[in-house]
């Protein structure tokens, strides 16, 4: 410790390159920490609070086959499952699906169940109570509404695809969420049954459940598979959290991507670190023949060029990291690819490893040249001229 | 006068450590672009090879996909007797309906199973697709609840080989053969009996779209109009190209993704570059006083500096290129946003990509040599001269 103060002079003599470096550093781990936030966020992290309590089911065979309605019922009977809301994924066409900003999720849901499901769900009482009464209607999230610019009261038409008629629907409410996606567009349910009546296209997609305890996700999730695996339509039951991934991995190999460009960037943070130290060790070649002279020990010599390493990583790695935060609420506001990144962040144990690879790939670097400096004797050092 | 490039490149090579550290900073950043790249250029390709130029896709007018598309069969049968259809050896219309729809397979990247294509169709429907060819077992029997897998299928998916055994519908499924086509984009389906698979779905009536062929390509823009205006039939008509390239847009998450993150990276590899530069120009105090003084202008120097910037980046994007090389032998999934099922698709480092990289890492050389080369030439040749 007592050498701190000549550990942080030695970061100072060549300040242009420590101002240099830490730039560096600090650019690539932002980098890697954002990546790594959101690696953790998708398979490492819990779900947000109100999400917790969420499992979804969806046919066995893909989510693209529907199962029955009266599959709800028995669903409602297993224990534990505080609410059941069937969901009905519509499709069509808004304006022009040539435009890919024209698209957003439009789901029809039982009214009356969607506030209980999505308990995080804002929305002004009296326009809850419009939605549930109209069965032309529809709620949309506060992101949806800023994108088109919509108000309550308004019309909209979606054009029918999957489903031979259109929707003409009245939007009775505007909902916000901070955890989760508000970009979606719920209709009401009952618009389907009255167009499919007797129809045996009236069918759930998928069905989505509150669970009184999170702790109890798994068992209910296994009991309902049970109830229907002999079914002719069979179940898959999982957590939303689940649900959500499994649809990423619908864009590639998003594990295999992040982690990739995980290890590019470290290996990156690691040849920028130890080149800097390389070209500021070989430069003071001389001074250590003059600190040794002085009787300095070699292995303080060793541990005053690492620690000044360790503490130009770190800085960098702290830089990082804010940079890193901001990039993370940035990502926040964007919009949501999935419901993780509405609440992305630096977790602690995130920051931890952060800082960690930025100290070990410190020390790393300079354990090279450090230990050949050291090494050196007085003679050779003093003659040294580079 | 110009200093020569010998003098850049020994200089470079003197400095062995620093350079290759350098250049593999910048190689990783051109890696990590040119990732990105090749699958966006390896799903192009895949799309782009895929569809005969002759062939239209109508589906149901308002849906864009097969799957989403519900196409009578009633539909089918007012139109295949259109002008401008081709006829097989016995004289019926080259018009297949078929029936689209996905099940989940698991493959050893996705143990939890993504969608693949199972495509309904009838003898028509393999007439029309002449390039598929059987290169193990044989095409289904109509009749019977047997499946012939596409080749991209067959090697991804463990559960869908020769031999085996896929349950959908209402109970399993043989496979009984393999496919290859040269169309990347076919051999990701899974063939069957239009007439079996439509009754396990309960779809006899209600499929999902008719590819037709067109004599010649003046008849397949005439039946393209032909179809889509006509306000009896209701559908939407497409070549089959123009439908393939509409699914390449399925890897722009990943184009961006990458794009963003290989931003990043280059800046912070420019500032690498910087540190590397500005400790040359250091180093070199004394050299380029004695250029100076042996006439050498300031431009002369700073050009050189910024040369040597330019050859380390230019060393950088070589390597950068050559780790990228090795994916061209990749093949992986993505899901279409189109038909919502996995197409397998090669990863492909064309030549243009490489330019590209070269381009990018140069682009880095010269921003980050640009400060120190400037600091080299204001040098005064008396303070250089006396720098140790």
């Amino acid at each position: 410790m007592r050498y701190l103060p000549l550990i942080v002079k030695n970061c100072l003599r060549n300040s242009r390159r420590s101002v240099l470096t830490i730039i560096s550093l600090a650019i690539s781990l932002c980098l890697l920490g954002v990546m790594m936030a959101l690696y953790y966020a998708l398979f490492l992290g819990a779900p947000a609070k109100s999400q917790a309590r969420r499992l979804v089911t969806r046919n066995k065979v893909s989510i693209v086959f529907q199962m029955p309605i009266y599959y709800r019922n028995q669903i409602r009977n297993v224990k534990g499952v505080e609410e059941v809301a069937i969901w009905q994924w519509y499709g069509g066409v808004y304006k022009d699906s040539r435009d890919q900003r024209n698209f957003f999720p439009r789901i029809g849901v039982e009214a009356d169940k969607l506030f209980k499901v999505y308990g995080e769900y804002s929305i002004p009482e009296d326009q809850k109570k419009a939605f549930i009464q109209d069965p032309a209607s529809c709620v949309v999230g506060k992101a949806l509404a800023n994108r088109f610019g919509f108000k309550v009261g308004d019309k909209i038409l979606i054009k029918g695809d999957i489903f031979p008629f259109d929707l003409d629907l009245t939007i009775r409410g505007i909902y916000s969420s901070s955890e989760t996606s508000d970009e979606t567009l719920w209709f009401n349910f009952k618009y389907l049954e009255n167009a499919l009546r007797n129809s045996s296209r009236l069918a759930a997609g998928t069905f989505t459940m509150l669970a009184n305890d999170p702790a109890e996700v798994p068992r209910i999730a296994r009991e309902i598979d049970a109830l229907f695996a002999n079914a002719p339509t069979p179940t898959h039951t999982e957590s939303e959290f689940a649900f959500g991934v499994s649809f990423l991995s619908f864009l590639g190999n998003i594990k295999v991507i992040l982690m990739s460009i995980c290890g590019a960037v470290t290996f990156t943070i690691l040849l920028i670190s130890a080149n800097t130290m390389a070209m500021s060790v070989r430069e003071r070649v001389r001074e250590v023949g003059v600190l040794k002279t002085l009787g300095f020990q070699q292995s303080t010599i060793l541990g005053m060029i690492l620690g000044e390493s360790a503490v130009i990583a770190l800085i960098g790695g702290a830089f990082g990291l804010a940079i890193a935060q901001l990039l993370c609420i940035g990502i926040r506001q964007g919009p949501a690819i999935v419901d993780q990144t509405k609440t992305l962040t630096l977790q602690p144990p995130v920051v931890a490893l952060l800082l960690g690879i930025a100290m070990v790939i410190g020390m790393a670097s300079a354990v090279v040249p450090a230990w050949n400096a050291a090494r050196t004797n007085i003679i050779d050092a003093l003659r040294f001229t580079d | 006068m110009a200093i020569p490039i010998t003098y850049n490149i020994r200089n470079l090579a003197v400095r062995k450590t620093t350079t290759v550290m350098t250049a593999l900073g910048i190689a990783l950043t051109v890696a990590v672009l040119l990732a990105a790249f090749s699958l966006v250029e390896g799903l192009k390709t895949a799309f782009e090879g895929s569809g005969h130029p002759l062939n239209v896709l109508v589906t149901r007018k308002g849906s864009d996909s097969e799957l989403s598309s519900n196409f009578q069969r009633s539909v089918f049968n007012d139109m295949k007797f259109k002008q401008g259809i081709a006829k097989d050896k016995k004289g019926d219309p080259l018009a297949s309906l078929e029936m689209v729809t996905v099940i989940t397979l698991a493959s050893e990247e996705f143990p939890e199973g993504t969608n693949v294509n199972v495509r309904g169709v009838t003898p028509t429907g393999i007439e029309i697709r002449d390039d598929s060819k059987i290169v193990e077992g044989r095409w289904f029997t109509p009749g019977r609840r047997e499946v012939t897998v596409g080749s991209s299928v067959a090697k991804r998916y463990p559960a869908a080989h020769l031999g085996g055994k896929l349950k959908f519908g209402r109970g399993e499924w043989d496979v009984v053969g393999v496919f290859d086509t040269p169309q990347m984009a076919r051999k990701s389906e899974i063939l069957t009996d239009l007439n079996q698979a439509a009754g396990d779905f309960e779809r006899t009536e209600v499929l999902s779209s008719a590819l037709i062929r067109a004599t010649d390509e003046v008849a397949r823009q005439a039946l393209v109009n032909d179809l889509s205006y006509d306000s009896k039939l209701n559908v939407q008509a497409k070549t089959e190209k123009e439908y393939y390239a509409m699914q390449t847009s399925s890897g722009d998450l990943v184009k961006y993704l990458g794009t963003f993150v290989a931003f990043i990276m280059a800046v912070g590899s420019c500032f690498a570059a910087m540190n590397t530069m500005y400790a040359a120009v250091a180093r070199r105090s004394k050299e380029i006083g004695t250029l100076r003084i042996l006439g050498f202008s300031r431009v002369a120097i700073m050009t050189s500096f910024l040369a040597e910037s330019l050859m380390l980046a230019t060393l950088g994007g070589i390597l950068g290129i050559l780790l990228v090389v090795p994916l061209n032998w990749v093949s992986t999934g993505i899901g279409s946003n189109v038909t919502f099922s996995e197409v397998t698709f090669q990863l492909r480092v064309s030549p243009q990509i490489m330019l590209r990289g070269l381009v990018f890492a140069l682009f880095m050389g010269a921003i980050g040599g640009l400060l120190p080369a400037f600091s080299a030439a204001r040098k005064q040749i008396l303070v250089a001269l006396r720098q140790i």
